[in-house]
């Protein structure tokens, strides 16, 4: 599997080359959000705010009224946590176009609570005017930037950094709104969102070996979430859904995928893997991983308590599994 | 005799002003007679600040919106092509025109009201102050006469007008960006912040207008939570600033015509609450918001307004 470093760091460079009106705004976090090359490439467009996310927010919802397009970029918790206010009344109430890159979803980070972003998108996908992109792999990061160009208002960005693998085809970017099937299945659909995606490849190519038949869907589109192939990926599955996110079962994309079973009276069990509803603390990503059961083998727990029974595979199986990365199984449809 | 009978225009721009914030006063205790309520405090300590303001210290075009404010049209959304903010009442956008950046939202009242004492909003529209489907909200937000900012939320039009002054400069704009603010703003982290940011990018284009009238919701600041000295809290954070007799003309006109010099411009303004109604005294030291607690009280309010009247004619 290809694993790339400071995609973003390089996307957004080559992408803002000719767009003039691209702002980069820091709260001090400048190379620990990949804006260090941007910095040094654009000078004239990179605004240094310090320590001040509420200043930051507000002042990003003047730029952006005055035809700028401002990328603020700093910790998630920051943006959502800090400065929530502030985002709703100077850029998600005027629907401004203020882009909020926010880096460290999740257990991602060994920061521990106060730099770990668990609850973001629950709380942003209650604010009305967003919208919310996460990216889970290279090619989601290479294609984020030029589906944000479509869309007028505020735009929040779930980012990764540093070492990134690609799971997807370099040349599928994804698609605004519309999951990507990685696998057809008619037993368990599993929604998948972020850097659990690639521990769900890691589950379902196992799972699928044992005869389970798994419909894999990851998302990247967190709201609007009106992609129709999601009602209808649940309702086909005979056993029941499973949703995986690097996030709280509360509000996020498993909270998403109840709301759409239960409008479309799709009564199918539905399993949500994320944060049990609660905090996580400061280690490595896959401890937490491990710890929280956010990992392939929790997946392949949840598949056993669907199944009603075990399937007999073991960590060693699921770390043997070599990822490549994969065509959507829609790529047809797609183009 | 009406409050919109016109007035002597012979005279020095001091008088003409003066009249404009003595009828802002009378204007907006018309309103709280009539409707039981109104921040009258605030006209009080304000009425000359908003009048030099319109007058004298901005450098706006006329204005571009209707004399008679349109209804609410919706909220911002990609899905209403209809919506619109306030700021055509203070002129169009050009790159030598100041900008004005209406701070505190719950001075609404006294805005509409300096809208209309300057002829940028018809007397009708303050009919539909704070009425149901109205753009005249009690709150203004960024749909209100005179406003383009979502404010009500304390402490975050400054930091706005930031990001305004900053996009300004990429532009190459030569005009001001204005902003009026109160006081008890200053009790809030982000003020702060954006000051630290107007300094650190030389924003001498900024020039902020503080109602210095002492008073927050629950009473006196001091009271409350002490923000002074703002002068040398301020000049500390690296701004220039100037404290001023919020019912000095002159005073108030005099820092927005002083050369550039790098740093943002605050002016304090400092005000008596109960300026040209020495009956709401008597409220002390809770100003906010006067509301009348009985019929004879509003009469006695009444009968002053009709001397406030009487004296103006004279």
């Amino acid at each position: 599997m290809e694993i790339l470093t400071k995609v973003h760091a390089h996307n957004l460079v080559a992408w803002a080359k000719d767009k003039p009106q691209v702002l980069a705004l820091s709260a001090d976090l400048t190379s620990s959000t990949e804006i260090d090359l941007f910095k040094n490439v654009y000078p004239e467009r990179f605004i240094s705010f310090g320590l001040a996310e509420q200043n930051m927010m507000s002042a990003a919802g003047g730029l952006a009224r005055e035809g700028f397009l401002p990328f603020i970029h700093t910790f998630a918790v920051f943006i959502y946590r800090r400065a929530f206010d502030q985002l709703i009344d100077s850029v998600a109430y005027p629907n401004l176009p203020v882009r909020m890159v926010g880096f460290l979803p999740g257990i991602t980070t060994p920061g521990g609570i106060t730099h770990q972003a668990i609850e973001d998108v629950a709380l942003l996908r209650a604010v009305p005017n967003m919208t919310i992109l996460e990216v889970g792999d290279v090619t989601d990061i290479e294609s984020v930037l030029k589906v944000s160009e479509n869309i007028p208002g505020p735009i929040y960005f779930r980012m990764l950094r540093g070492e990134v693998p690609r799971l997807f085809a370099k040349d599928e970017p994804f698609i605004f709104n519309q999951a990507r099937v990685l696998c057809e299945g008619t037993d368990i659909t599993l929604i998948s969102s972020g850097i659990c995606t690639e521990e769900a490849i890691r589950a379902t190519a196992v799972l699928k070996r044992m005869g389970v038949s798994i419909q894999h869907m990851h998302v990247s589109t967190l709201k609007p979430f009106t992609d129709p192939q999601i009602p209808a990926a649940c309702a086909k599955a005979k056993i029941g859904v499973i949703t995986m996110e690097n996030h709280t079962i509360v509000g996020g994309v498993g909270s998403a995928v109840a709301e759409i079973m239960a409008e479309n009276a799709i009564a199918k069990p539905l399993k949500r893997i994320g944060l049990k509803d609660t905090f996580a603390h400061g280690a490595s990503r896959p401890y937490l991983m491990r710890e929280y059961e956010l990992d392939a083998l929790a997946l392949v727990k949840t598949v056993e308590k669907l199944l009603g029974h075990e399937l007999d595979i073991t960590e060693t199986d699921l770390k043997a599994v070599r990822l490549e990365a994969v065509h959507s199984t829609a790529k047809a449809e797609a183009l | 005799m009406s409050l919109d009978a016109k007035t002597d225009t012979h005279s020095t721009w001091q008088k003409e002003t003066q009249k404009i914030a003595d009828n802002i006063r009378l204007r907006v205790l018309e309103h709280t007679l009539n409707n039981n309520g109104g921040y009258m405090s605030q006209a009080c300590s304000s009425a000359e600040l908003f009048a030099a303001l319109y007058t004298k210290i901005l450098n706006i075009g006329p204005s571009e919106a209707p004399m008679v404010p349109p209804p609410f049209l919706g909220v911002p959304a990609n899905d209403n092509p209809h919506y619109q903010t306030g700021r055509g009442y203070n002129g169009p956008i050009q790159p030598d025109l100041d900008r004005f950046i209406f701070s505190p939202a719950h001075y609404a009242l006294v805005l509409y009201t300096a809208l209309i004492e300057v002829g940028r909003m018809s007397p009708e529209g303050l009919k539909q102050f704070n009425q149901d489907g109205s753009s005249v909200e009690m709150i203004g937000a960024e749909h209100s006469p005179g406003c383009e900012l979502t404010n009500g939320s304390l402490a975050q039009a400054v930091s706005q007008a930031v990001g305004i002054a900053l996009a300004r400069r990429f532009k190459g704009d030569t005009g001001r960006v204005v902003v009026m603010m109160s006081d008890g703003e200053f009790h809030e982290g982000q003020v702060w912040e954006a000051v630290e940011s107007m300094s650190f990018y030389k924003l001498d284009s900024m020039i902020v207008y503080v109602d210095v009238n002492g008073q927050c919701c629950d009473g006196k600041m001091c009271d409350v939570m002490d923000v002074e000295p703002l002068q040398s809290r301020l000049e500390a954070f690296g701004a220039r600033v100037f404290s001023v007799d919020a019912h000095d003309l002159d005073a108030l006109l005099a820092p927005s015509q002083v050369e550039p010099d790098g740093r943002p411009i605050f002016v304090l303004c400092y005000s008596n609450p109960t300026k040209g109604l020495d009956l709401l005294e008597t409220r002390a030291p809770k100003l906010h918001y006067l509301r009348f607690t009985s019929e004879e009280e509003r009469e006695t309010y009444r009968l002053e307004y009709q001397k406030m009247l009487k004296e103006r004619a004279n």
